[in-house]
């Protein structure tokens, strides 16, 4: 390596590129943006205004806090649901005046006060849930139409009573106590804004009725497909925003002891303001209580902080106006083009020196030399089975494989011409492994480990090993469990190639070549599941070794194949089999004469070997191309490879035509004969393997016959 | 609904607006001293004028299927800031020509907001409307209510001009709907305007340009807020910005709808602005010679476009199987 090279090696190997795109893949990452500007609006205002932090300035500023805070969280709701609700500055100052009426002109006390503001809002919601939800009229309109309405009812009682309650003697100290009193420290406004915040939280993210307001809101129609009822799940939306809006004008009420003409006006846009800025999306599905909290800070700290600042009529308008475009702006293009910028930027291929390798030239007179056997196998399910990634046979020489579409299917003996879904398992079957009482234990692609018992019965054995502590993405979750082996006491191995990518994406694994796959084992008896080793470049085939010591683990974009101790005075140690072979390692298998069968799923070419040593172009070519033109591994080719204890190649077999097997997946020896599984292939191959011996089942040489 | 039997074929929301229109011109007539009286005539056309030439703008729109609720706004600031370039000194044309600029660029932002970043007309309009305001109010605007300097004669004698008796703005406002007619039934955009407010997704496939036409049909309504902008200055010499929070808006859209011109788009035309604005001018004069309180009247049209959006929701309902996700 040159030092240009090295250097290319320490940028792409040392930098954790990758972390980017995990970070952002979260869910949480919507947050960050609304929550650095949040950061930024409360360093800028600190900074510019003097004694902004002042505990006096502080008291006066969670006091509106609360009243804004709870109005913004009830249309968060409401925009969760896919709706809007524009009403909220009426139905505040309706709010406001009915605790108003109860206190200074009926005389009642503040429990009857709050009661009144609350049901009088959601009297009022309850009239826009009526006519969005159960009329389906548009809500934007609608609720434009009833802020107007309430706004009239609004300024016609205040012109008819405002003038009792203004002159009115009574003194309720509870009241005024909510309004401008504190407790800790802290306003009661902002505490039971604090409070109401805390039960949406909950109910938002804990409880039935809010994943229903996030469902409908998502997908309405798939909501009412999964019988949801829909309507009444809307119209509630609107309930609980007119609630929280009576309560927000119940606090104000309390804190001012009155109302005035301009109560409320102009509140709905700062609140649609606050929610969208926080990250909530229009149009539903996509948003959190935590994100109304942010935007209701942000929107309340630029007004007030600019109305200290001396801006004259009018800015406030401006700002809500410049804030409430850009945030939809932003989330209309960030939703448009979320997963492209992810698929752009989570790709963060390594810097990967191959070795050079031996020739598979048929005539080449290496051992890798392939020839032309699998050309000429026996077809078994020709064009009736997709994705028979591996292969097993019982003891009554059935033959068994997964398929693409999450079933394990069954051909019977001894023609294999009849067939039956054995088990519907779900995702995608890969490597498969018989215990000792003949149940089926496979990897399962995208979704973990998991049994079939010889009835067919389903069972799952593990989807999750713990989680490491300084990983981004969830780790503890199995992402592509892709091959399993069962040791002598029962324990199961199994590798899960890649932590970075589904199972369907495993080619984009290969572009980035980072050693994220693992070795993990899966104890029946305590029904435990830990990780054994970590860091290969895509884990895949496991065999238990003939003497039951030690476990043959192929890792694939490596092209090597290690040997695990998992008993005697080696326990515990890895140590290389085979290195820098021509091809991409799959499944591993026992095979009759004490050596293994292993499976190339693909051929190493010079192109993409040199590619790998060049991780700013595959950069270039995963963000400026479409994949159908990217650089991959060639799986157009494979084979099957026989090696012994030390690793020494003793036979090869392949189809040099390609039109049989071009690439394989797995095999497996049942007496006499082999059988070959391809993971893209449309049918399984069987060949006569004349040395071998035709008792030997790969079942027998486990469990030795005893049953 | 379109219906087989020809008797009720008849009976369209426009015929139905209109007859209400005359049952309620021939009730006030025969209730009200004086409604009939030439001058209160006038009075209903000259008052319908403003909001008329507002609705033909908003039903442009809204038959592509879009909605501009910037158009008070737009109408107040372009007017407030050609009268302050007045107050300045400046000439009118060059006022004038500068204002233009300004107006098509509000347009022009609009659509870009709807037609290229994908924003919902809705959310689109309702940003632009409060940022325009914002801006030109705090930054450029010293007062809320600019007069019509005495150095600019010919606006003030646009003020009081008459066209075969009738004042300048009504003229404008029957001049306003013909070309929109015209252009909406006979030319190749207008044609276009239709059929993307009835299928978005069918209009771009075969080809036609959405895109520039929905921002075309935003500078169209800017202009025409401008333009009544104008007429509203001339006969009332001067621009008062506070009509920004005043109900203008939903009189704008309430004569959209009652007309006809369904919020889904593709449907009606200048015929409906027309009935729309005859029934609500009709109706506002009514109320104002009953005495009744502007607060009233605003309860009283805002329940009446209530009844039409549901009535405008049970006409033309949504699909539920067609609705595109987070259409509010």
């Amino acid at each position: 390596m040159n030092l240009r090279e090295r250097l290319t090696r320490l940028r792409y190997n040392k930098l954790p590129d990758h972390l980017l795109g995990e970070l952002l893949s979260k869910s949480w990452a919507d947050n960050l943006v609304p929550f650095v500007f949040l950061v930024v609006v409360v360093a800028a205002f600190g900074i510019l205004l003097p004694g902004f932090f002042a505990p006096s300035s502080l008291l006066d500023t969670t006091r509106q806090l609360g009243e804004f805070l709870i109005v913004v969280l009830g249309l968060t709701i409401v925009i969760i649901g896919g709706g809007i609700d524009l009403s909220v500055g009426s139905i505040f100052a309706l709010g406001a005046f009915a605790a108003l009426c109860v206190i200074y002109i009926a005389e009642g006390p503040a429990w009857l006060a709050f009661l009144a503001a609350l049901g009088a809002g959601a009297l009022f919601g309850a009239l826009n849930g009526f006519l969005v939800g159960y009329l389906r009229l548009r809500a934007f309109l609608t609720t434009l139409v009833t802020l107007i309405i309430g706004r009239s009812i609004y300024d016609i009682l205040i012109t008819t009573w405002g003038t009792r309650i203004q002159s009115s003697p009574v003194w309720n100290d509870t009241f005024d106590h909510i309004g401008t009193g504190a407790i800790w420290g802290q306003p009661i406004s902002a505490l039971i804004a604090l409070g109401f915040a805390l039960a949406a939280h909950i109910v938002m993210s804990r409880s039935r009725i809010g994943w229903h307001f996030t469902a409908v809101g998502g997908a309405r129609r798939s909501a009412f497909n999964v019988g949801i009822n829909v309507r009444r799940t809307i119209f509630l939306t609107y309930v609980v925003s007119g609630a929280a809006c009576g309560i927000a004008g119940f606090l104000f009420a309390a804190r001012l002891s009155g109302v005035g003409p301009g109560t409320g006006l102009g509140l709905e846009l700062a609140a649609l303001t606050a929610a969208v800025v926080g990250g909530n999306s229009l149009g539903g599905g996509r948003g959190s209580i935590a994100k109304g909290l942010m935007g209701a800070i942000i929107v309340l700290l630029i007004t007030n902080g600019l109305i200290r600042m001396g801006a004259g009529t009018g800015t406030s308008q401006l700002i809500v106006g410049l804030l409430l475009a850009a945030a939809i702006v932003l989330d209309v293009r960030w939703l448009k083009n979320r997963h492209k910028v992810l698929s752009e930027v989570y790709v963060a291929p390594l810097h990967h020196a191959m070795q050079p390798a031996q020739s598979a030239l048929p005539g080449s007179g290496t051992a890798y030399a392939l020839n032309n056997t699998l050309a000429s196998a026996q077809a078994i399910a020709l064009g009736t089975v997709e994705g028979p990634e591996d292969v097993i046979l019982d003891a009554a020489d059935n033959l068994y494989a997964g398929t693409r579409h999450g079933e394990i299917v069954r051909w019977f003996a001894p023609d294999y011409t009849r067939s039956e879904v054995f088990a519907h398992i779900g995702g995608f079957p890969l490597g498969l492994a018989m215990a000792r009482d003949g149940e089926i234990v496979s990897c399962v692609g995208a979704m973990g480990l998991y049994g079939v018992a010889k009835d067919g019965k389903v069972k799952e054995l593990s989807t999750e090993t713990q989680r490491s502590l300084l990983s981004v993405v969830d780790d503890a979750r199995l992402r592509d469990p892709n091959d399993c082996d069962i040791g002598p006491d029962g324990r199961i191995w199994f590798t899960d190639s890649t932590t970075r990518y589904d199972a369907h994406d495993w080619a984009l694994d290969s572009i980035e070549s980072r050693p994220t796959g693992r070795l993990l084992v899966h104890d029946p008896k305590t029904g435990k599941t830990r990780t054994v080793l970590r860091n290969l470049r895509y884990a895949n085939g496991v065999c238990l070794s003939h003497d039951g010591q030690s476990l043959l683990i192929a890792e694939s974009w490596a092209c090597s194949v290690h040997r695990y101790w998992i008993a005697g005075p080696k326990e515990g140690q890895l140590e290389p089999v085979i290195r820098d072979m021509p091809g991409y390692p799959d499944n591993i298998n026992r095979a009759s004469d004490g050596t293994y069968w292993m499976a190339w799923l693909g051929m190493r070419t010079p192109s993409f070997d040199l590619a790998l040593r060049h991780p700013a172009m595959r950069k270039r070519m995963t963000r400026n191309l479409p994949q159908d033109d990217w650089l991959f591994p060639n799986i157009n080719t494979g084979g099957v490879v026989k090696f012994d204890e030390t690793g020494a190649i003793v036979g090869t077999l392949g189809d040099l035509g390609g039109a049989a097997h071009p690439m394989v997946t797995s095999m497996r020896e049942h007496k006499g004969w082999l059988y070959v599984g391809g993971i893209l292939n449309n049918r399984i191959g069987r060949i006569r393997l004349p040395d071998a011996d035709p008792n030997w089942t790969s079942w027998n040489s486990y469990w030795g016959g005893r049953a | 609904m379109p219906s087989n039997r020809p008797l009720l074929r008849i009976f369209t929301q426009e015929t139905i607006v209109l007859l209400m229109a005359v049952v309620l011109f021939a009730g006030f007539a025969v209730a009200l001293d004086g409604f009939t009286a030439p001058a209160n005539l006038l009075n209903i056309v000259r008052s319908v004028s403003v909001l008329g030439i507002l609705a033909a703008g908003m039903g442009i729109v809204v038959i592509g299927r879009g909605i501009d609720l910037s158009m008070v706004s737009i109408m107040v600031v372009t007017v407030a800031i050609q009268l302050q370039l007045l107050q300045a000194g400046w000439s009118l044309w060059s006022a004038t020509a500068i204002v233009a600029v300004i107006t098509v660029g509000l347009g022009l932002m609009n659509g870009f907001m709807v037609a290229y970043a994908g924003v919902s007309a809705l959310f689109a309009t309702l940003a632009s409307s409060a940022f325009v305001f914002g801006f030109v109010r705090s930054q450029i605007l010293t007062q809320d209510v600019i007069y019509i300097p005495e150095t600019a004669g010919s606006l003030l004698w646009l003020g009081k001009a008459r066209l075969f008796d009738l004042p300048l703005d009504v003229i404008v406002f029957l001049a306003v709907v013909l070309i929109a007619l015209v252009l909406l039934r006979w030319s190749r955009p207008g044609r276009f305007l239709y059929l993307m407010g009835d299928n978005f997704q069918a209009a771009r496939t075969m080809g036609i340009p959405v895109r520039p036409l929905i921002v075309a049909s935003f500078v169209a309504s800017a202009v025409l807020a401008w333009l009544a902008g104008i007429a509203s200055a001339v006969s009332l010499q001067s621009m008062n910005t506070r009509l920004v929070n005043s109900a203008l808006l939903y009189d704008v859209v309430l004569v959209v709808v009652i007309g006809g011109i369904g919020l889904s788009g593709g449907k009606g035309g200048m015929r409906n602005v027309v009935v729309g604005a005859l029934l609500i001018g009709i109706l506002l004069n009514g109320m104002t010679i009953l005495n009744l309180p502007n607060i009233h009247q605003n309860l009283i049209k805002a329940l009446i476009l209530l009844g039409a959006i549901i009535l405008d929701g049970q006409l033309n309902p949504r699909d539920e199987q067609t609705s595109q996700q987070g259409d509010i």
